[in-house]
């Protein structure tokens, strides 16, 4: 597939985006427990999630250069029974709605107690709508790994391994994300999400890497043979059909090379797992806000190139029909 | 139920292209909006088709077969692209089984050209919607057309009637008659997408001459040359035959 930078962007900025919403409220739920500090509503929880909506915000933005009629998208909610597409556009705004609501309640303090645990603990409506962004953060990162994972002659990206992988690797970058703005805050829970960044990281790795091995191993099921029904080992394509390229010759074919696409391939290893951990360590001891940014740009930039690879990496099989440029 | 379809006989294509030109040219003067050119009289010149006819060279010198093969939508049974279009643009119909996009709800998001392992459907770059074969569903319920052009333009059009246009679910119709005669098959039939399309294979007539029938049994001097004239009064072949 010829990777669409819109559509890279949109699944990285939302990964970041619900990987640091999830964060927040993990830490809020530590904190329910008295694991944690409690935090500050407003400089932590409620601009934490503006943080978090303005990246989920800006994926939204993305997605929209990737249609050819952005004035109808209005339109992709109705086919939520089959298209995990149109599921996509359901959840994605329930989700951002959520965060507001989230940050919101928390920016004005506004925390009725809807219930109260055996041991005296109050459950607030922070947590209730916490606890609901967390269904809906998941539930978007399902749709968002099904839309790739559900079509069966995409090899690569069909396997369960798909949806793990967007999950690890959102929840990496939010919870690195989060480590920074702790540190910027001044709130203390550095360690902790770092903590959570580099498992999380170490988790998406192996995942990652497991998808890698199975990608490398994939044995193509169409051959030239089945996609024209002509049985001979020994077929060439002499003309595509048209003169100059076509959507078909353009969408299909990313037209690197080999070295290339390996290139991408360690490039995104580095910068997404092996750099990032042991800059989140050396952020562990104290507030180094610094240090914990540049492991979120480079944790980013990484995903970037990951991303591509992803798209770079799926072999269509009505490329079979463009031997020339395979 | 009904499945529209073409039968195309690679065994007859000849790779004119008519079907090719045929079909842009009442597709891009329909009432749905022209099929987009780019820089036709230029360097790199690309547009929209719905139907395009591609080569392959079959088998190593001096034993090459050259096949053409014209590509379009395949009109599958179990359409992948269909589910997975969010806004219901892509659709199959229940009533003849033509898949077909209404370019008033597309968005363009090319999630179903993804889904469909053929890449039979190509975005219209200057409308921005996704488009591919209608079967000329604008021309073949026309009433306003003699009911033998009620056909579709490429099979219309095409000089060797290599393509073939019918019900496949009827099994009296040529086409169904076509495709079972002479072993019609479907393309990635691994997928299950059951395309109604089919395509007749490359068929060569062969006369096999077995060892004895170089041999006339009846001659086994092997002289050849004129037999003795019968005299009038003998019986001529018709009287023998008739005997």
């Amino acid at each position: 597939m010829n990777p669409a930078f819109s559509v890279i962007l949109l699944t990285t900025l939302l990964g970041a985006g619900q990987g640091l919403f999830l964060a927040l409220f993990t830490a809020q739920s530590y904190a329910l427990f008295d694991l944690l500090p409690q935090q500050d509503s407003r400089s932590f929880y409620a601009s934490g999630s503006l943080t978090a909506l303005a990246l989920l915000a800006a994926g939204l933005g993305a997605s929209f250069f990737h249609l050819g009629r952005p004035e109808r998208a209005w339109r992709s909610a109705a086919q939520w029974r089959t298209s995990w597409l149109s599921r996509e556009t359901i959840v994605l705004p329930a989700f951002m709605a959520l965060v507001f609501l989230y940050g919101v309640a928390h920016w004005f303090g506004w925390k009725p107690v809807a219930a109260t645990l055996p041991a005296g603990i109050a459950i607030d409506a922070t947590l209730v709508l916490g606890l609901l962004g967390t269904v809906l953060a998941f539930l978007l990162f399902l749709c968002t790994a099904m839309i790739y994972a559900c079509l069966p002659f995409l090899r690569e990206w069909h396997s369960p391994l798909t949806v793990l992988n967007y999950i690890l690797l959102g929840g990496s970058s939010g919870f690195t994300l989060a480590t920074a703005f702790a540190a910027l805050a001044g709130s203390g829970l550095s360690r902790f999400f770092a903590t959570w960044a580099i498992i999380l990281t170490a988790a998406a790795f192996v995942s990652r890497g497991a998808s890698l091995l199975r990608n490398a191993r994939l044995k193509p099921r169409s051959t030239l043979q089945t996609a024209i029904g002509i049985k001979h080992p020994r077929i060439v394509q002499t003309s595509h059909g048209s003169t100059g390229g076509t959507f078909n010759t353009r969408e299909f074919f990313h037209g690197r090379t080999r070295l290339f696409l390996r290139s991408i391939k360690w490039l995104f290893l580095v910068a997404v797992f092996a750099a990032p951990i042991p800059l989140l360590a050396a952020a562990m001891p104290g507030p180094a806000p610094a240090i914990a940014l540049l492991a979120f740009a480079i944790q980013y930039a990484g995903l970037l190139a990951e991303r591509w690879y992803f798209f770079a990496e799926a072999n269509h099989p009505q490329n079979l029909y463009y031997q020339a440029i395979a | 139920m009904t499945q529209l379809a073409l039968v195309i006989d690679l065994n007859v294509c000849v790779g004119c292209h008519a079907c090719v030109t045929s079909c842009k040219q009442w597709n891009t003067s329909g009432a749905a909006g022209p099929l987009a050119d780019f820089n036709p009289y230029d360097g790199d010149p690309t547009g929209t088709f719905f139907n395009r006819v591609q080569s392959f060279e079959v088998g190593e010198f001096p034993n090459t077969q050259t096949v053409h093969f014209p590509k379009s939508c395949l009109h599958c049974e179990d359409p992948p692209c269909v589910p997975v279009c969010p806004t219901g643009a892509s659709y199959k119909r229940a009533e003849d089984g033509i898949v077909l996009v209404d370019y008033d709800k597309c968005i363009g998001c090319k999630y179903c050209a993804w889904a469909c392992p053929y890449g039979a459907r190509e975005i219209d770059e200057s409308r921005k919607v996704m488009t591919k074969c209608t079967l000329c569903v604008d021309r073949i319920y026309d009433p306003a057309l003699p009911e033998r052009e009620r056909k579709p333009a490429c099979v219309l059009a095409c000089p060797t009637s290599a393509r073939l246009f019918g019900d496949i679910h009827d099994p009296d119709s040529a086409v169904s008659q076509a495709i079972r005669d002479n072993a019609g098959y479907a393309l990635m039939p691994e997928w299950g997408t059951h395309p109604a399309n089919h395509y007749l294979p490359r068929r060569k007539t062969q006369r096999h001459v077995h060892a004895d029938e170089l041999e006339r049994a009846d001659n086994p001097l092997k002289i050849d040359g004129l037999l003795p004239k019968p005299a009038k009064t003998e019986p001529s072949l018709d009287d023998v035959t008739s005997w």
